[in-house]
């Protein structure tokens, strides 16, 4: 598939038997660039039908009693809405959309490793995230939160919870395929000349969270098929009146979810680190650094998991021990946030839509750290577990992180995937309303959280009511904030400006080709790029002096 | 604009491209197993440490024998070696030779199946008299659906070098390396089952 000169792929190959135009984005396509773009926009459908489930939650949560909806409603409805953000938005997106479509191009590759088992798994989304949709309708929705902790999901109406399971081992089966092929695709398919340490910073983070995917989504599959056992079988591996452990189940289900954090975070981190030093003209700062903080996140966060338990009854030594690797995560994670700002610095910035969702991202993933690195302190953790305040950590590093970042690398990408521009203005309204509505959102959750309001109930003490009050406010901004967005990329598709084939003056390869690019990705050969970030002779003319800016891009001579 | 010219001719430089494109079938066959083996290491670790933090209740009867598995462990080690003649015999160009072999060694999988079969049926309890028999019939069920699956896999391999035109040669021998590579893994996590679940 991969180094066939262009001339011969397009007979034969079985791209050339597919559908042509926009019926492709239906059909069983080979061809990456489809796929991650059928990623993408399923993904979306699924933010959009999660976003409704949040905003039912948040008006539910205007007032403290359950006058919304019925309880047991509300349980499934949470549920849903964090499985199908998790699982159906955030993880298929930043790894399935970008990767398919960005890591071929990086590589210097005309199509993935595996183009099959590439669709395969695209193909295994739409019926799991349909399946557990209609599972409200039908059987009942699944209760018991996206942890689905023991006894509670054990108790709480069965037919439910077994679709989510077989829905969530679907999705996670896709997931490893996915991993497995950006694996073989970014060690076996790189074009040859081309050095492990000169790919752009997104197929690190790729390259990291695949580990971490074939490593740990497994041990899920496992747990939720012992999980299925007890509930269907009636065994008692996690059933404590039958004898089980509900605290193993709790170190599996950790086991993969605390990988599965940073599965969703990392390769945020390189489209960042992909999108900075364009709108900054700048190369990236500290490409070395940068690749060791991944490697160092990927293996501290196989050993970070049980800080999820602190309040299970853990012994003293495994507390310290937990509360100790997580700290130490903080270091790879600051040295990343070090190296963006100093990209940014003293940079040709363009403020334009990109730009601002990733300085976005910059300011929440900060926050999101920050109240990480308290909730790893035991004392602190007790205090706050369970309560709105996990509730603000998490929601500022998946959504003030990984969500700001989608919307970045849209507005950053839009121009390839279909040739035409997107409207700044709408775009820069869309991060006013989103950013804004964001923290307005979440901040005041925090305080919620500190005061001891639980998560996870429809009810609570009156007293939080005007604060959630204001929470509920700033999830309607966010609800409206997807109108302009929406408008923007359906409108811009008829009467957008016309791209060209490189609109933001990129150096990585996907630029050095039309907009959308051929089905080969390239007419003639792939391009040789080895400094994907070499915007040296910028550096010279537009660069303040005062600051020092060493360019440690990779190095040439190799 | 000047910085698109200069990186370009730096940095865009287009050599000649290879004509062959290797295969990597095999990577990513050894990626999946792997993520398959962690499947077993949470088994593993959940059995751990049922068995060391949870006592059985009064009563309760969890004994496993040693004669069978150990047979079994036999039965697995052979057909391990017997699969690595079929492939060798493959690249000899000996093709009746390596269906022998793989004949050999898919009976040898399904005496395994049969004999485990054996086992379960003497077994003093059932999958939900208590936790650790609930667990062992988990990891060892787990088990016998991959010899299962192997099995079959052998014997499709074996079909289809049956025939001279056949799919399987010596030259297109990745049905077969993959089978075997994934027989060997088979094996390989039953002699941690053995040891886990029946020695210590
Ligand atoms: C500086 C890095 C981070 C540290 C030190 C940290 C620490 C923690 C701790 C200790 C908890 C447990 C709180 C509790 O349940 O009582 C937690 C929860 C959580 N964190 Fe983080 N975290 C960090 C980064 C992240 C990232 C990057 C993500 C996601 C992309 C994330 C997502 C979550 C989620 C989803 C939960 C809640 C899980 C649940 O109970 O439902 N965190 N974090
Ligand atoms: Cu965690």
């Amino acid at each position: 598939m991969t180094f066939v000169p262009s001339s011969e792929i397009n007979n034969n190959s079985p791209q050339s038997l597919q559908p042509k135009g926009w019926l492709r984005y239906f059909s069983f396509s080979l061809d990456h660039k489809v796929i991650g773009l059928q990623y993408l926009v399923c993904g979306f459908v699924f933010y959009l039908i999660g976003g409704a489930l949040a905003s039912a939650i948040r008006i539910e949560l205007t007032s403290p009693i359950s006058d919304f909806m019925a309880r047991d409603v509300y349980n499934q409805v949470l549920t849903l809405h964090g499985t199908i953000m998790i699982f159906l938005w955030i993880v298929p997106v930043v790894n399935g959309a970008f990767g398919n479509y960005l890591i071929p191009f990086y590589v210097g590759a005309r199509d993935m490793a595996f183009p099959r088992l590439n669709a395969v798994a695209f193909w295994m989304i739409p019926p799991a995230g349909l399946m557990l949709i209609s599972s409200y309708f039908i059987t009942g929705a699944a209760q018991s939160g996206w942890t689905a902790y023991p006894p509670l999901s054990i108790t709480t109406p069965a037919a439910g919870q077994i679709i989510w399971i077989i829905s969530v081992l679907l999705l996670g089966g896709s997931s490893i395929f996915g991993g497995i092929n950006f694996l073989a695709t970014i060690l076996k398919l790189r074009r040859p000349g081309l050095k492990l340490m000169q790919l752009p910073m997104y197929c690190w983070a790729m390259f990291g969270t695949s580990i971490l995917v074939v490593l740990s989504t497994p041990v899920l599959a496992g747990t939720l098929i012992l999980l299925s056992f007890d509930i269907v079988a009636h065994t008692g591996f996690f059933n404590p009146s039958l004898g089980g452990n509900v605290i193993v189940y709790q170190h599996l289900f950790w086991f993969y979810s605390h990988p599965a954090v940073y599965i969703m975070v990392l390769p945020a981190f390189g489209l960042v680190s992909e999108i900075l030093p364009v709108h900054c003209k700048k190369p990236l700062f500290g490409y070395t650094t940068m690749v060791y903080s991944i490697m160092a996140i990927v293996v501290l966060g196989l050993v970070v998991w049980a800080h999820h338990m602190f309040t299970s009854g853990t012994p003293p030594w495994m507390r310290l021990f937990f509360t100790i690797a997580t700290s130490f995560i903080a270091v790879p994670t600051g040295i990343k946030f070090f190296n963006w700002v100093a990209t940014l610095w003293g940079g040709k910035i363009s403020l334009n839509s990109a730009v601002l969702f990733s300085c976005g991202f910059i300011i929440n993933f900060v926050l999101g750290g920050i109240t990480g690195v308290a909730l790893a302190q035991v004392p602190f953790d007790i205090h706050v577990h369970d309560t709105y305040f996990v509730v603000a950590h998490f929601h500022y590093i998946v959504y003030g992180g990984s969500v700001f970042v989608i919307f970045s690398s849209i507005y950053h990408w839009y121009p390839k995937f279909t040739g035409k521009m997107l409207n700044e203005n709408l775009g820069r309204f869309h991060f006013l309303i989103t950013f804004v509505g964001f923290n307005l959102c979440f901040a005041p959750q925090h305080w919620l959280g500190l005061n001891g309001m639980p998560r996870r109930v429809a009810e609570y003490d009156p007293q939080f009511t005007f604060v959630n009050q204001l929470s509920s406010l700033g999830a309607l901004l966010m609800a409206i904030s997807t109108i302009p967005f929406l408008w923007n990329i359906i409108q811009s598709i008829f009467k957008g400006e016309v791209a060209g084939d490189n609109p933001w003056e990129g150096l990585t390869p996907e630029w050095l080709t039309s907009s959308p690019p051929p089905v080969e990705n390239w007419n003639g050969p792939a391009p040789l790029v080895t400094e994907p970030y070499g915007y040296g002779a910028v550096k010279k003319e537009a660069l303040d002096e005062t600051t020092t800016n060493k360019t440690e891009s990779p190095k040439q001579t190799e | 604009m000047t910085s698109l010219t200069s990186a370009e001719t730096t940095s865009a430089k287009q050599l000649e491209e290879p004509k062959e494109h290797e295969d990597y079938r095999l990577f990513g066959l050894a990626t999946f197993l792997i993520a398959d083996g962690m499947t077993f290491a949470g088994f593993f670790a959940a059995y751990l440490t049922f068995r060391s933090v949870n006592p059985l209740p009064e009563g309760s009867i969890y004994e496993v024998e040693l004669a069978l598995p150990t047979l079994n462990t036999i039965l697995l080690l052979v057909s391990s070696a017997t699969f690595h003649r079929a492939g060798s015999a493959l690249k000899k160009n000996e093709a009746r030779l390596c269906q022998r072999w793989l004949l050999i060694t898919a009976s040898l999988g399904i005496a395994f199946l049969i004999s485990q079969m054996f086992e379960y049926f003497s077994l003093p309890f059932g999958l939900t008299d208590n936790l650790y028999a609930s667990t062992f019939y988990a990891l060892t069920g787990f088990h016998g659906l991959h010899v299962t699956l192997g099995a079959i896999m052998i014997l499709i391999v074996w079909w289809q070098t049956r025939f001279p035109g056949g799919r399987i040669t010596s030259q297109n021998n990745f049905p077969l390396e993959a089978a075997e590579l994934y027989w060997h893994f088979v094996d390989g996590i039953w002699v941690v089952l053995f040891i886990i679940l029946y020695l210590l």
